[in-house]
């Protein structure tokens, strides 16, 4: 069978019985047994539940008279986690051979919400251990393959989630995006992925990394279906403190969108592919009607730096509680790069340190605040680059840590102050790998970012497409 | 030639701050590497941040209570609780000791 990109395709299909949720998980399930040795996409397999959860679907819509939807809004729905959310029963390795053998007690409220909406867990994806890297290489499982091209990476750190959509072994994903996790993969998967606001959607049971710039995002083929996805998994779950419940705010019909474009993001280090294709967006958007401001951020240059101080100070603190004592081995088993941003995070808060590196972050993040809150006084939402490159070959980064760092330069702003990025597909550079572009908007404007996104996907016509 | 060198000593001291185990081999490596990594996040210091209050997190949320109750759907039972490992005794973890008498 075919293998509809949509939910609604999926759903359709399903309804109009063109074919069964049975043949369905079937259907992934072989692409998985095709392809999974070959690109290290899945650590662990749940067939029997996704079967189980299959034939429960089949059943409910066999009953015409029910209006599943608005109960089930993803019956049907085939999704995969990556490896640092916790599933019951489950092994959950977060990538590292710290936990090859934890098999958590309870399930993350992002996973129980996904299920409970009737979504069909296929399996856990690989990533970077401990969500640490950018793309895919530092998990203690074996790189996974960029599924567009396996030479090169599939982004990270939630490279199996991208890889998983991509390649068509299940039509969503979860991830998580502390810096860019779940941006960067997207666009070098060509799919859409969306980073939240940060305390928009629970991390409850999601191994934490940085707890003050995590967030669970999604991956998916359309914005429509991240949009699905988005309400079902944000509000409160009395489990998470920062969660926020929020209205749905939207354009007014005849409102004119500001788009900004900020004249830090563009020029040195910038690949010509990506700019000129950012160039091109812009254009049809002035086409669509929109209003290209342009804005100042003054201190993006030094995005990179305040995030490589934070997120390791919090890693060092988050990655104490491993002392193999309570699950898991013991803090021997920690790779290469978790030690690195252990101990990295060690010295920025050591006596001496603090306040030249941690508290001097802190401010220059104050800073950053300041320059988005200003610039979103006057505009709806900013266009800016992804990644720096397009996918970049596997091993190329790998022996220079800062060079990695350095890839995360468009990404980490948004985990900084704490707003919503939109990562939205735009075709293929000349090597045909994926490129894209990401929209950034204020606090809690998600659905103006959808719109957004959506007014262009259907301007250049968008269709889904898959790698394998 | 990077200007904030990491020392080995201070590779060793971040790791025993850090209650990790490195060989050789990784002290030096990873000398080199957090110097180089330190010295690029030293630019900071250039941006002017005299009367700027820091930023801890981005909710602005103080305080989120609860009434204090028991909530009977979020309690692991102590098998569950336990089941991460082997070494357990009378319902309970078993660590090293920590504290001596001498």
């Amino acid at each position: 069978m075919n293998i509809p990109l949509t939910i609604k395709e999926t759903q359709d299909g399903l309804k109009s019985k063109k074919f069964s949720a049975v043949e369905l998980v079937d259907a992934y399930f072989s692409q998985i047994k095709k392809y999974n040795d070959e690109y290290n996409i899945f650590l662990t397999l749940t067939e029997d539940s996704a079967y189980k959860k299959a034939k429960e679907a089949d059943k409910i819509l066999s009953n015409k008279d029910i209006e599943i939807l608005s109960e089930k809004p993803l019956i049907g729905v085939t999704a995969s986690y990556k490896d640092i959310f916790l599933t019951k029963g489950v092994r959950t390795t977060a990538g590292s051979n710290i936990l090859n053998n934890f098999i958590p007690p309870y399930s993350a409220t992002s996973v129980l919400k996904m299920e409970n909406a009737g979504a069909i867990t296929i399996g856990k994806a690989n990533c970077d251990a401990f969500a640490h890297g950018a793309s895919g290489e530092n998990s203690d499982y074996k790189a996974t393959l960029n599924p567009w091209n396996k030479s090169y990476v599939p982004g990270g750190s939630s490279s199996g989630s991208a890889a998983s959509v991509s390649a068509n072994m299940s039509l969503v994903s979860l991830g998580s995006d502390t810096g860019g996790s779940v941006r960067q993969p997207a666009s070098f998967c060509n799919l859409v992925g969306l980073k939240p606001t940060y305390g928009a959607i629970s991390r409850y049971g999601v191994i934490a990394m940085s707890s003050s710039l995590d967030t669970v995002g999604t991956f998916a083929h359309t914005i429509d279906d991240i949009e699905i996805i988005f309400d079902v998994l944000r509000g409160q779950d009395g489990f998470d403190g920062n969660v926020i419940d929020f209205e749905k705010k939207s354009f007014d019909k005849n409102s004119k969108i500001k788009l900004g474009v900020a004249k830090e993001y563009f020029g040195k280090g910038l690949d010509s592919e990506v700019e000129g294709k950012i160039e091109e967006a812009i254009k049809i958007y002035e086409r669509l009607g929109v209003e290209i401001v342009e804005v100042s951020l003054p201190h993006t240059k030094y995005g990179v730096s305040v995030y490589y101080i934070i997120q390791p100070a919090e890693v060092s603190s988050n990655l104490g509680r491993f002392d193999g004592i309570r699950y898991g081995n013991d803090r021997s088993f920690f790779g290469d790069e978790a030690k690195r941003r252990i101990m990295l995070g060690s010295y920025v808060l050591s006596a001496g340190y603090y306040d030249a590196y941690y508290e001097k972050a802190l401010k220059v993040r104050t800073k950053m605040v300041e320059d988005f809150n200003r610039v979103f006084s006057h505009v709806d939402a900013i266009i800016s680059p992804v990644s720096p490159s397009t996918p970049f070959k596997l091993g190329e980064n790998a022996s220079n840590p800062l060079k990695m760092y350095l890839e995360d330069v468009y990404t980490t702003t948004a985990n900084i102050v704490g707003i919503p990025g939109l990562s939205v597909p735009f075709g293929f550079s000349k090597n045909e790998l994926p490129i894209g572009f990401q929209l950034l908007g204020p606090r809690f404007s998600e659905h103006r970012l959808f719109e957004i996104g959506r007014m262009f996907h259907k301007e250049i016509n968008y269709k889904p497409r898959v790698a394998l | 030639m990077s200007k904030s060198k990491l020392t080995k000593s201070d590779v060793l001291h971040v790791a025993k701050l850090s209650n990790l185990k490195l060989t050789d081999e990784e002290v030096s490596r990873y000398s080199d590497q957090l110097s180089k990594i330190v010295d690029y996040i030293s630019e900071l210091s250039n941006v002017d941040t005299t009367g700027i209050k820091p930023v801890y997190q981005t909710t602005g949320l103080i305080n989120v209570l609860r009434e204090d109750e028991v909530n009977t759907t979020n309690i692991l039972p102590t098998n569950a609780a336990l089941s991460g490992t082997d070494n357990t005794k009378n319902d309970l973890f078993v660590v090293k000791k920590i504290l001596t008498n001498n």
